[in-house]
């Protein structure tokens, strides 16, 4: 699993960041995109959804490998 | 308050709505539900009229109409120029808080400027200051086995941290308090009050600048002040203005969303049980408090005719974002009026949604974490005092201001 933030939707609510702090990181503004390559460690994939499921933007995508 | 109380009940939610009504501060899911089913885009002529919606597929497209809804008049209630009792001088026209009170472009510059200040990263700086500060006023009433949770803790905390990060003495949170009271609570309904505070913060903000002008201190306000706007340079007002939006936006909001989620577990002991035996669930529950409990109404003004679930609003009118009614909508969130502390699906727009998304909101997220965790680590048990009632405030910051509570600890 992948995950990645569509900086065009991404209005900085952090959400994603607050729940799964594993996967994103945030810029000085705020703004958040995945974490390195956005590859998703098995025991993170719940944490990964759960972050896709609450971004109000629907900036936050899952993509599935496989 | 005597004007508010005299005037005539609501008789249709539909066409009558009063969002400073008790009714609808205390207990607004019914009245949100009637109107879903039978009148999604309401009416009212009261308070100088508006237009409020309920559907969350109906809020979230409003809150991005941009500029069509335009921010430039952002509170329920007809503008009042503020103006100098002593000089008669007029010393601003109408409110103004950037980026709230701003449109495209100019919105984007004041926005930048604050998501600096405001990012994850800047905020856990006062991580520790809001952990001292929670234990520091616990330390006040455990050893009493009462306390009201609104006045005595939900209250203090966000004045002192905002205090804190201006840079201002952490004793100005009282006056703070009473200043967002009398703009916000007493002030929505009452335009007297709420000019001669708006004048009394503007002399404040004026004398704050002009003492660092006079001698640096390298505090907040000190670095807005050495900030430029997209190349001009920063003005007196424009800072004014911004503590100005710290304060309003930055207090009763928070104070308001940990008073009910400390109100939800004084009435909930499954829900308060099983955080505290599973802390780990706080970033969830945060987020379900905030969807179930949010306390923030903005308001919009409709630079041209818009259309809404098929109803015309018309150029002129003055639009409630109705965020919390649109977070308990059941086409989104099944069972929208239980609180289920680790939903999973949860988009709630309690900060708004779009380019106008609360710039305060990971404020507002660590200092309800922090308050909730420290509370339930301190006081694990605790019920309401039956002696006393919980009362609640309403208009567009709803949130519980007595919440007596009653507890023992080991």
């Amino acid at each position: 699993m992948k995950v990645r933030v569509d900086p065009e939707k991404c209005q900085g609510h952090n959400r994603c960041y607050s729940l799964a702090p594993e996967l994103f990181v945030v810029d000085d503004y705020g703004y958040a995109s995945a974490a390195g390559d956005g590859a998703v460690p098995q025991e993170l994939e719940g944490k990964a959804k759960l972050a896709a499921a609450n971004c109000p933007e629907y900036a936050v995508i899952i993509e599935d490998e496989g | 308050m005597a004007t508010a109380e005299a005037r005539p009940p609501v008789e249709d939610w539909a066409t009558d709505y009063d969002i400073f009504d008790p009714q609808y501060y205390t207990d607004p899911g019914p009245i949100w539900a009637d109107l879903r089913e039978r009148c999604p885009v309401a009416h009212t002529e009261r308070w100088g009229g508006s237009w409020i919606a309920t559907r969350y597929e109906d809020v979230e497209k409003m809150a991005r109409m941009v500029p069509a809804l335009s921010n430039e008049e952002f509170i329920v209630v007809p503008p009042v120029p503020l103006i100098d009792p002593e000089t008669g001088e007029v010393l601003r026209a109408k409110p103004v808080a950037p980026p709230i009170s701003s449109d495209p472009p100019f919105h984007g510059v004041a926005r930048r400027l604050l998501l600096r200040a405001f990012s994850p990263q800047a905020i856990a700086r006062f991580e520790p200051y809001t952990e001292d500060l929670a234990h520091r006023l616990i330390d006040e009433f455990i050893d009493k086995g009462q306390c009201d949770a609104a006045v005595q803790y939900a209250q203090q905390i966000p004045p002192k941290v905002i205090s804190h990060l201006m840079g201002l003495d952490e004793t100005m949170g009282d006056t703070f308090i009473e200043w967002v009271r009398n703009v916000l609570e007493i002030g929505a309904t009452n335009p007297e009050i709420r000019v001669a505070t708006g004048v009394q913060m503007y002399k404040f903000w004026s004398q704050e600048i002009e003492r660092r002008r006079a001698e640096p201190t390298g505090d907040f306000i000190n670095w807005l002040m050495d900030q430029d706007l997209d190349g001009e340079p920063m003005n007196d007002e424009h800072v004014r203005t911004t503590c100005g939006l710290l304060l309003v936006a930055g207090i009763d909001t928070t104070w308001s969303s940990i008073g009910a989620a400390l109100w939800h577990l004084a009435t909930h002991p499954d829900d308060r049980e099983r955080l505290v035996k599973e802390p780990e669930l706080m970033p969830t529950a945060v987020e379900e408090f905030l969807r179930v409990y949010s306390p923030v109404t903005m308001a919009r003004l409709a630079t041209e005719d818009v259309t809404v679930n098929g109803v015309t609003i018309p150029a002129g009118s003055r639009v409630l974002m109705n965020f919390p009614a649109a977070n308990r909508d059941p086409e989104v969130f099944p069972d929208p009026d239980t609180v289920v502390l680790d939903r999973a699906q949860n988009r709630h727009v309690a900060f708004g949604v779009g380019i106008h998304r609360c710039a305060g909101s990971n404020l507002a997220r660590m200092e309800m974490q922090k308050a909730l965790s420290i509370f339930l680590e301190r006081i694990p048990e605790f019920h309401l005092d039956d002696r006393a009632p919980v009362t609640w405030c309403g208009g567009q910051v709803r949130g519980p201001r007595s919440i007596p509570l009653l507890f023992t600890t080991n």
